[in-house]
């Protein structure tokens, strides 16, 4: 390693003890810190023993409801205040309800000029022919895009918590067999049978309920639920093996990124302006063709990845906690 | 056409009180589940199909297999015999 201080020095720099710090090896505070793996909870029997006579005289003395009168007023008293509650809460939501503004009526707040709006000039406006997705991803996107975070968020916290860090190598944990987390697949053969034919159709459905979001019922977040149904239908046919073949918690990152990113960057302009009447340079198209409406078709595709990324990503998680 | 709503919703009312009332968790889920594809039959009734195709994906779908899931991790499932895994579209 070539250096162009040496080595004394170069330990005085703070770049150097920057990097001690983040590898953890120095704590800038407590100085030199060894770090020892965690040792494995071991008892002998006499110590097993305590511990199970101990917990035993916890419960004979606390939850012993026959000879402890405190137990017993508390837990009548605490029954007939659940009650109460219960009766409490149900008038006061009853109540509550009872206040709303009838259904249908015509002096409703929700009866006012904005869906008379969405109604006679969304095809115009818009030109999506599902008059839902043109409000959902031309009026209202910036609600969408808000969405679409939500669920990044939602995996990067499902991340944090169940994520197990793979140590491969000489300090590998023995999993037992019946752990499911790295003994895949079963090889069922009825379920690898049936896979094979309904996962190719589901995939195509999903992929045509997106693309088709702005002519039918349907839409970004349907369809990427329906693929992500079908990827988990065939990881748990064939295994991690076979998905990690293509998708990754790698491609994952680059998928949803990219989704996000494209979707914020097509319409940063119209949100940060307000959206107040913008000329888009996107032409409409006929309304009923599939390149239509503008940018919503993008927008969808953009919604239907990130969603379809997040729900296979929640399986994987809880089920194996990484790959 | 009234009374099969009037049958749907009332079965939404049964299903939604047996969820809470029933003691075994993996019959509460699949109570939980029917209770969603009712919704999703109901959504259709009501004119909305992109509400339905929602409902019924994510609610029926991915939400029960999630807790399926879980009921696995926390060893809430009863295992008999060599019962492979749940799932379901």
């Amino acid at each position: 390693m070539s250096r162009k201080i040496p080595e004394e020095q170069y330990k005085k720099t703070r770049s150097y003890r920057l990097k001690q710090w983040l590898e953890g090896s120095k704590d800038p505070y407590l100085d030199q810190i060894e770090m020892k793996p965690q040792k494995d909870f071991k008892e002998n029997k006499a110590q097993k023993e305590q511990r199970k006579a101990e917990k035993d005289r916890l419960f004979a003395r606390i939850y012993d409801v026959e000879h402890n009168a405190e137990m017993r007023i508390f837990r009548k008293i605490y029954r007939i205040f659940s009650v109460l509650f219960c009766i409490f809460l149900v008038l006061m939501l009853l109540s509550a309800v009872s206040y709303l503004p009838t259904i249908g009526h015509a002096e409703n707040p929700a009866n006012n000029e904005v869906a008379a709006r969405y109604i006679e000039n969304g095809l115009q406006e818009t030109g999506a022919v599902n008059i839902v997705t043109g409000m959902i991803l031309d009026y209202r996107a910036f609600d969408t895009l808000g969405e679409s975070h939500v669920l990044f968020i939602a995996t990067c916290t499902v991340l944090i918590l169940l994520r197990i860090d793979g140590k491969k190598g000489k300090n590998a944990v023995d999993v037992p067999m019946e752990n499911d987390r790295t003994h895949e697949p079963k090889n069922d053969v009825i379920l690898q049978t049936v896979a094979k034919i309904l996962v190719p159709p589901i995939v195509i459905f999903g992929i045509y309920v997106i693309l088709g979001g702005h002519l039918g019922p349907g839409g970004g977040f349907s369809g990427g639920a329906i693929i992500g149904a079908g990827l988990i239908l065939y990881l748990n046919a064939f295994g991690f093996e076979k998905t990690e073949r293509f998708f990754r918690a790698s491609t994952y990152k680059k998928l949803s990124f990219t989704a996000l990113a494209c979707y914020s960057l097509s319409k940063c302009y119209s949100f940060y302006t307000g959206a107040n009447h913008i000329e888009s340079v996107i032409p409409l198209g006929t309304p009923g063709a599939i390149l239509s409406s503008g940018l919503i078709l993008v927008l969808n595709i953009c919604v239907g990845v990130v969603v379809a990324g997040t729900m296979y990503t929640f399986y994987v998680m809880f089920r194996k906690g990484g790959y | 056409m009234q009374v099969f709503t009037y049958i749907l919703l009332g079965f939404l009312v049964v299903c939604a009180v047996s969820v809470s009332l029933s003691k075994n968790l993996l019959n509460s889920i699949l109570i939980y589940m029917s209770y969603s594809l009712i919704m999703s039959v109901i959504w259709i009734l009501l004119e909305s199909p992109d509400l339905a195709i929602t409902e019924a994906a994510v609610g029926a779908g991915i939400t029960s297999l999630l807790f399926f899931l879980t009921l696995k991790k926390i060893h809430a499932m009863v295992k008999t015999d060599e019962e492979g895994e749940e799932k379901d579209e």
